[in-house]
């Protein structure tokens, strides 16, 4: 498949539209209010790509969100995610619609997706950005954190289209419903050979939610700075009197002292708590980026030169070890009241 | 079984440099480390090794000193690997170095399951193992935890989801994203790292080994996304830092946290002053 790379032939931002069960994912709607506001930069058209089973009400709920046409491939064998399959879909998609962007949730789904679709159209794919901006040329602005390191990066993909990325859930806002919705939803099928794949789904076992620090009201992140295992044992006494769950960073998930699904960043998750109150956390952006989203960032640290203070509400300079039993203090007689 | 296993050397530390002009990564004079995630797709290459014969090779795509992450490769139990290295394949992003190890893979033959890690620390994306199998047109499945079984011409994995745990039936030759819970990586063997040498074990492909030779077609220049520019994260200027020794800065935190509704009874505790 060769890549047409004269940029008028490319119009509208387009949002691959993921369902769950036959409705739509929370990072669905984000995108779609994101893409809303980029394509009225350009005077595009906002496009939404539903590959799923069952997924009438989701397509509805985008044109009430304001989509302009929502594409729709609805089949049985699309109940579960295969990647074949999906990928077919998406590339009819782009073939008949040729959007100029295409923006992608980052869950395991769309890790796996988007990355296929990009490779067969030999274009660029920008992985979790935290901003998205667009020029007047319709090259998208496709910013992240890079290196894992102190260092943002603004990647275009000025040659090839479409631009592909992805963004993680909470990253952008959820949008409000479109007050004149106008779109319309368009029903694609595809040939039973496309649909072939090789990978076949024998079972799927939802998982028991366990705690997903994404949907929590208060975290308390922990990092470099708690000197032992042992330690933590302090911190979860915090946890149980301000009603919040505990998170960490990367070095801590490396050490084994806690379960990846614990860990915010970059590698780790995305939240965007009330509340998150950071311990011994130095702030690289590597872990910053997953947390800045937050409404009251409060840090302690004793290194006044640490990053965290950067993006922090509240800032205290001192040991968290002085802090915390203090904090534990103060707090505890409301418990005996 | 032909195994493969793709691997990354990535800088041992988070405090990179990166060049101004080009916007990539300065490599030189960084220390370097195997990308951790890539010890439990070693992990899961070589017990599969141990339950059906045949072997593990492993490539990587990077400097001519990348071979030392092959070494460390070699060293948990690998049987050799491959450096894919060659100065127009400097600077290449997701797509052109998932084409270039594409080309690389194909060159050193066929293989039954490719593993991969679930993404490398220092690119983050996670996104090369599938666009890998794409190139190949082969299937993939990501954050694979298991092989349950393995058949005549399929393998039976379990893989984590957001929400869930699928068992899937892939028919092979295909990719697999390890997890990163999925396996505690041995460690390298000492007798295997003192009698085994690099010129033994490691071999190199250069871009004339490649089937496609043109260079115009890798690395930076064949890269479709370019990075424009780079900078510091913005600031936040209105933050508050309290001041006065420990006990001050308790107090004052505990007013803020009470004041926002994050203390329960602190409501109750109003009142019954």
């Amino acid at each position: 498949m060769k890549t047409d790379n004269s940029h008028d032939l490319w119009r509208g931002i387009a949002v691959f539209a993921q369902t769950q069960n036959g409705d739509l994912h929370d990072v669905s709607l984000e995108l779609l209010g994101k893409a809303l506001e980029l394509a009225r930069v350009i005077n595009h058209p906002v496009y939404a790509l539903v590959i799923g089973y069952n997924v009438g009400r989701s397509a509805e709920k985008l044109v009430s969100y304001g989509a302009d046409k929502v594409y729709v491939y609805d089949e049985p064998c699309f109940e579960h995610y295969t990647p074949e399959p999906y990928a077919a879909a998406f590339s009819d998609f782009i073939n008949e619609v040729r959007p100029s962007s295409i923006l992608v949730g980052t869950t395991s789904l769309g890790r796996s997706l988007a990355p296929r679709v990009a490779a067969r159209f030999k274009t660029g794919l920008t992985a979790d950005c935290t901003l998205l901006d667009i020029k007047e040329n319709t090259d998208l602005m496709q910013i992240r954190p890079a290196y894992g390191g102190n260092i943002m990066a603004q990647i275009i993909t000025p040659r090839h289209r479409p631009q592909m990325c992805t963004v993680r859930q909470k990253v952008f806002k959820y949008p409000k419903p479109a007050r004149d919705p106008k779109g319309e939803i368009i029903t694609k099928s595809l040939p039973a050979q496309a649909l072939h794949s090789r990978v076949e789904v024998l079972d799927v076992l939802e998982r028991p939610r366990d705690v997903d620090i994404m949907h929590e009201r208060v975290l308390i992140a922990v990092g470099k700075g708690i000197k032992s295992e042992k330690d933590i044992s302090l911190i979860r006494d915090l946890c149980t009197l301000l009603d919040a769950q505990i998170c960490c960073t990367r070095p801590l998930v490396e050490q084994g002292w806690f379960d990846a699904k614990r860990q915010v960043g970059v590698s780790g998750r995305t939240v965007a708590p009330e509340l998150i109150l950071t311990l011994g956390v130095s702030g690289s952006v590597q872990f910053t980026t997953g947390m800045r989203g937050s409404a009251c960032i409060v840090a302690v640290n004793s290194d006044p030169a640490a990053p965290i203070f950067d993006i922090a509400h509240y800032g205290l300079c001192c040991d968290l070890y002085e802090i915390v039993p203090l904090l534990i203090d103060s707090l505890k007689p409301h418990g005996a009241v | 079984m032909d195994i493969l296993v793709c691997i990354k050397q990535v800088p041992g530390t988070s405090r990179v440099e990166i060049d101004p002009e080009t916007g990539t990564l300065k490599r030189d004079g960084v220390r370097a480390k195997l990308n951790p995630y890539d010890l439990n797709a070693i992990e899961m290459a070589l017990a599969l090794r141990d339950r059906v014969g045949g072997t593990v090779r492993c490539v990587t795509m990077g400097p001519p000193q990348a071979a030392q992450a092959v070494m460390d490769a070699v060293y948990m139990g690998v049987d050799s690997g491959v450096v894919i290295s060659d100065r127009a394949f400097a600077g290449a992003d997701v797509y052109a170095t998932s084409y270039t190890l594409a080309q690389g893979i194909g060159r050193l033959g066929a293989f039954d399951v490719i593993f991969c890690g679930k993404q490398t620390t220092d690119g983050d994306t996670g996104q090369v193992g599938p666009e890998v199998a794409e190139l190949l047109d082969i299937p993939h499945v990501a954050n694979v935890t298991r092989i349950d079984e393995i058949a005549a011409g399929y393998c039976d994995v379990c893989a984590n989801q957001d929400d869930s745990e699928a068992r899937l039936r892939v028919k092979m030759p295909c990719l697999l994203g390890v997890d990163s819970d999925a396996n505690t990586p041995r460690q390298p063997d000492a007798g295997r790292k003192e009698n085994l040498a690099q010129d033994d074990v490691v071999s190199k492909i250069a871009l004339n080994d490649l089937a496609d030779t043109d260079e115009s077609h890798y690395g930076l220049g064949a890269s479709p996304t370019q990075v424009e520019r780079i900078f510091a994260p913005e600031k936040n200027t209105a933050r508050e830092m309290f001041e006065g020794n420990a006990e001050q800065m308790a107090e004052a935190l505990y007013r803020v946290l009470a004041e926002n509704g994050f203390v329960s009874g602190e409501e109750t505790r109003k009142t019954d002053q």
